[in-house]
């Protein structure tokens, strides 16, 4: 068992819901440091509602969620800044600011944190347009003038742009082609390795899952069901679990891992 | 652990020492930086011993990289000593993506970058009339054939507009107009007793609400209030491709979007400016009969003995032009939107303000039209 210093995020009897209706309910969850943790789900069993929850958009019912080691919901304005600092977010489609180009979106996080002169963010944002897989003309377009391949990609460099040691990715691969898809699959392993990131990754994509995470935590019936590495979850018997796994897709995706493996 | 970091430097004759210690991290960068730019590389070998970093990301490894790539750049020679594999593997890949990148749009001298907006926007001005004009013209042929009956005219969604421009109008209209008569008999009133000729404020406010200022304000009104709906409604459907999905399915989205809106809106354009010219006289004969003792009984006959009837057409004719015209622009602006959800922003302002325009333009030109042709 992980102690509590290598525990990055954790959830403790989490409840959330809205009016009448209850989408977790007494829900825990570890992610341990530098891990990527792949969370997985029925539609509307609260995937996303349960990210929004960790980084504070949504405000819990009832239960405890510690960040890096501190109550998100206890904090004062300036711990909770400091605190955002050290995380990035990828929202579904990017969540770009429409109204800025690449390059000013990804050095937005900068200019709000830190007085950097204006060439040295020039620089830096430079590199994660390239580290990010942004073509190099990228910078001065706007986020109509992409296509949802790459304004995923500069919602990530945007994500990292205060090299954050936490990452939370929605969806990251849906939506793209399976070569870009792989792609970014690699990529977010790349980052994770050098940068030492810590990933909580919310997808559907199985081959993501067997291409990257650590462990998968599943999401079912308001809370988390089981968490492991795929191999101890495939022997988890839980109706919906199994489907997942070793459905047609699930094989399919799955089928590689082992010709690989043998 | 200290929360600090430094770049320092041991230079003897025949070799330059560079201490990083610390944390080489974003919050820090600022100082880092600038120590690193107090280096110039000369002809001595310079090594950068990390050894003391305590962490490290890719800030830190950007600024060791620029340094090293600085000295091989003027002939000189860097190297990195006392790096773990991570520090390594971090500073290797922040400088395989050193790529000459543009970061903003090239930007030219300030007065080609005039000339280029004035071009511009002279060049997008003349398309939108373009643009429009197809438009307009696209609608009239659809709106025709719904007449003679080569097409069928939806109904439901007219009554629906009806209720949306007209009912829902009747009290902001019938309110504002209301009071613009009660303004015009006060104003009037004050101005005409200067001659002693207080009893033709009735003329005033019959004539003026009749022929201008009650279809005027009403479609102006109605233009703020429809047109920019009409934009936006229309623009949200097209950002969501559903006219794209109505094209596919063999809908044609003037059928089924414009055309309804442009019927509703002249028919209740037609009503509305009756009923606001109404509420007018009703708001300044309240006025009249309080403030200066006019009986209504008195009020009704002189309007009925001043208020040519002629007025009340032109009135009306006017009506539905207008309408026509506003729905039109409200649903080209809907029609152009593209990209983003500002840009339905910016086309429901540009509905309001071009639609309100063409009212007040198309106004001038029917007074002196009227005038002309001898309607005094």
């Amino acid at each position: 068992m992980a102690t509590d210093d290598d525990i990055v995020i954790k959830v403790r009897g989490l409840e959330n819901g809205f009016g009448d209706q209850t989408v977790h309910k007494g829900l825990d969850l570890d992610v341990r440091r530098g891990e990527i943790i792949g969370v997985v789900g029925g539609s509307g069993t609260g995937k996303s509602v349960l990210m929004r929850a960790i980084i504070g958009l949504q405000h819990p019912r009832a239960g405890s969620i510690e960040v890096f080691g501190q109550e998100v919901s206890q904090l004062g304005p300036e711990d909770a800044k400091d605190l955002r600092r050290r995380w990035g977010v990828l929202f579904q489609d990017g969540a770009l600011f429409s109204s800025l180009t690449v390059a000013e979106n990804i050095e937005v996080p900068m200019r709000e944190f830190l007085a950097l002169p204006q060439a040295l963010m020039d620089e830096i944002a430079g590199y994660k347009v390239s580290m990010t897989g942004l073509p190099a003309e990228a910078g001065p377009k706007y986020p109509s003038e992409l296509s949802g391949g790459m304004r995923k990609r500069a919602g990530l460099a945007r994500a990292l742009a205060l090299d954050p040691q936490l990452l939370f990715l929605d969806e990251p691969t849906a939506g793209l082609d399976p070569i870009s898809a792989a792609a970014f699959d690699e990529l977010i392993k790349v980052l994770k390795q050098t940068l030492g990131l810590t990933v909580f990754l919310i997808t559907h994509d199985l081959d993501t899952l067997h291409a990257i995470c650590d462990r998968v935590a599943v999401l079912a019936d308001g809370k988390v069901l089981a968490t492991g590495t795929i191999t101890e979850l495939k022997r988890f018997d839980h109706p919906w679990i199994t489907e997942y796994f070793s459905g047609p897709r699930g094989r399919a995706a799955l089928g590689e891992e082992t010709k690989k493996a043998a | 652990m200290t929360d600090t970091a430094s770049l320092v430097e041991d230079s003897s004759a025949e070799g330059r020492t560079l201490r990083a210690s610390g944390r080489l991290t974003i919050v820090h960068l600022g100082e880092i930086d600038a120590a690193r730019a107090a280096i110039t590389p000369d002809a001595r070998p310079l090594t950068i011993d990390v050894s003391g970093v305590e962490r490290i990301d890719t800030t830190g490894a950007w600024v060791i990289h620029k340094l090293v790539r600085d000295f091989d750049a003027a002939g000189s020679k860097a190297v990195i000593a006392g790096a773990t594999p991570d520090v390594q593997r971090l500073i290797d890949e922040v400088s395989a993506n050193d790529k000459p990148c543009t970061m903003r749009p090239e930007r030219g001298s300030a007065t080609m970058r005039r000339l280029e907006t004035i071009g511009a926007a002279t060049v997008h001005n003349a398309e939108n009339v373009g643009t429009f004009l197809a438009f307009l013209g696209q609608t009239l042929v659809v709106l025709f054939e719904t007449v003679i009956g080569r097409r069928p005219l939806r109904w439901n969604a007219v009554v629906h507009q009806c209720e949306q421009i007209g009912v829902n109008a009747l009290g902001i209209v019938g309110l504002l107009l209301f009071l613009v008569g009660m303004v015009v008999a006060q104003q009037g009133a004050v101005q005409l007793r200067e001659f002693g000729a207080e009893v033709f404020v009735v003329n005033l406010i019959g004539r003026s609400t009749a022929r201008e200022l009650g279809i005027l304000l009403t479609a102006i009104m109605v233009a703020g209030r429809s047109s920019s709906a009409f934009a936006a409604q229309i623009g949200s459907m097209k950002l969501n491709q559903e006219v794209d999905a109505m094209q596919i399915i063999g809908m044609s989205p003037i059928e089924v979007l414009v055309i309804p809106r442009v019927l509703a809106m002249a028919l209740m354009l037609l009503l509305l400016g009756f009923f606001g010219s109404l509420m007018a006289i009703i708001g300044g004969g309240l006025y009249c009969w309080m403030a200066l003792d006019l009986p209504p009984v008195a009020y009704v006959q002189r309007i009925r003995e001043v208020v040519p009837l002629s007025d009340l057409i032109i009135g009306t004719v006017k009506a539905p032009v207008f309408g026509m015209i506003i729905a039109m622009m409200g649903c080209f602006q809907g029609m152009q939107v593209t990209g983003n959800a500002e840009s339905v922003g910016a086309r429901t302002t540009r509905a309001v303000v071009e639609s309100i325009f063409v009212v007040i333009v198309l106004d001038a030109f029917f007074a002196v039209f009227f005038s002309a042709l001898g309607f005094k």
